[in-house]
């Protein structure tokens, strides 16, 4: 345990200090979410209609931007060696990461969120739903990328690959998120909604170690 | 890449593993840590195979490759701490082999540096303190002598006599000559397979 929570602390660090990971995410959300308002033009009413998606778009984008660091810098330099060597199996190791991965992006992406639904004109009724919601989200999203990362571990241009992958398999969590903040603007419960996103996260989570761990033994063969 | 090799390591032995680049060095050190699988053959630890428990293995085993797992942004203590506990080591309980590893590699002057700071041959260091900061009782250890100048090889020679003195087994493959008190030598060469060259290409 204590094994594995350095785990999570190191990459968190790394993270941090590296500036570009968790600050480019945030960045690019930001960015992403601002031009709306210049392309789509300022009504209230268009944007309030499709705040809810462009926000969750913005932030699988801003998600997926960081994937790629997940096992890559680790595989260059030969700390997934050492991680491989350790005696805490790997699948653990993997939720650790992923951990670290989910804190240094997801969590400050549904904590900036609310910020940038003023920009889009979001009915703030829905605010306490974007939040929540993202929070349940974001954690299927580093959990599936971890799968698709593992997988183009080495491949040249793995960035587009990578892409090409995890795109489709975060149209689940995009439904049910958008789903659940338009839920909550028709006044209408946004439960149901939040529960799937949850349920998405702990499917995943279930899931993915153990793809993920497999992706990595094969890559460092 | 190589077939026939057999060799026994005892408590306090050493082997230098020789040969022509491509001749299976490195191959041979990730079979023996766990990291490949050999494609036929019997790795034993004592009289049990290896792969009949991989993760008890991986704590027996320190494995040091060319690449030396040094993150430019963090510190050479923190990256020796975190070494420690990733093998399950208390980080308060490891504070003295921590400093023992850095002295022992004369590291503690750039031991709160961000490795980018770092010459190839600190960082070469760094890695081989991992050796120190957390025990285990066999060394796996590729060309360690890469980058370092003669003091911190007679370092690593020094360090690598405690261990064996100790009981500890080293395997080591390399160029340099480090010199190493009645350690066996197997030139991997010699078990090359003949692979005849096709007339048809």
């Amino acid at each position: 345990m204590a094994a594995l929570l350095s785990v999570f602390h190191r990459d968190l660090r790394l993270a941090l200090r590296q500036g570009g990971d968790t600050a480019l995410v945030l960045g690019f959300f930001v960015l992403a979410v601002v031009l709306f308002p210049f392309g789509v033009g300022p009504e209230p009413e268009i944007l309030g209609r499709i705040a809810a998606g462009i926000l969750w778009v913005a932030a699988l984008l801003a998600a997926l931007l960081s994937l790629d660091r997940l096992y890559q810098a680790e595989y260059e330099d030969g700390g997934l060696d050492l991680i491989v060597l350790s005696p805490i199996p790997l699948e653990l190791a993997v939720l650790a990461k992923c951990a670290a991965h989910w804190a240094a992006t997801g969590l400050p992406l549904a904590l900036l969120s609310p910020l940038l639904a003023l920009v889009v004109d979001l009915d703030p009724v829905a605010f306490p739903t974007l939040v929540v919601g993202l929070l349940a989200g974001t954690p299927a999203l580093s959990l599936i990328g971890s799968v698709a990362a593992a997988l183009t571990l080495g491949a040249r241009r793995q960035g587009v690959l990578l892409s090409l992958l995890v795109l489709p398999l975060y149209v689940p969590p995009l439904v049910f998120g958008a789903a659940a903040v338009e839920a909550s603007v028709m006044g209408a419960g946004a439960r149901a909604d939040l529960y799937i996103l949850g349920a998405l996260s702990l499917a995943a989570m279930a899931v993915s170690p153990w793809a993920s761990a497999a992706a990595l033994r094969l890559a460092l063969e | 890449m190589f077939d026939g090799v057999s060799f026994r390591l005892p408590p306090g032995g050493a082997l230098v593993l020789t040969g022509t680049n491509g001749s299976g060095k490195s191959s041979l050190l990730r079979l023996v840590s766990g990291l490949l699988a050999p494609a036929a053959g019997r790795l034993l630890w004592g009289a049990t195979p290896i792969a009949a428990d991989l993760p008890a293995h991986h704590s027996r085993v320190h494995y040091v490759g060319h690449l030396d797992a040094v993150k430019p942004v963090m510190t050479p203590r923190e990256l020796l701490s975190f070494w420690g506990a990733l093998r399950g080591l208390d980080p308060a309980a490891s504070a003295p082999a921590l400093r023992e590893a850095l002295a022992a590699f004369a590291l503690e002057a750039v031991a709160d540096w961000p490795c980018r700071w770092l010459s190839a041959g600190q960082r070469r260091r760094v890695a081989l303190a991992r050796l120190l900061a957390a025990p285990a009782p066999l060394w796996l250890l590729d060309e360690p002598a890469t980058a370092l100048d003669d003091e911190s090889q007679a370092r690593l020679e020094r360090v690598i006599e405690v261990h064996r003195a100790a009981g500890g087994r080293v395997l080591l493959a390399t160029h340099a000559a480090i010199a190493l008190d009645g350690a066996a030598r197997l030139a991997l060469d010699a078990f090359a397979p003949h692979l005849e060259p096709d007339p048809a290409v």
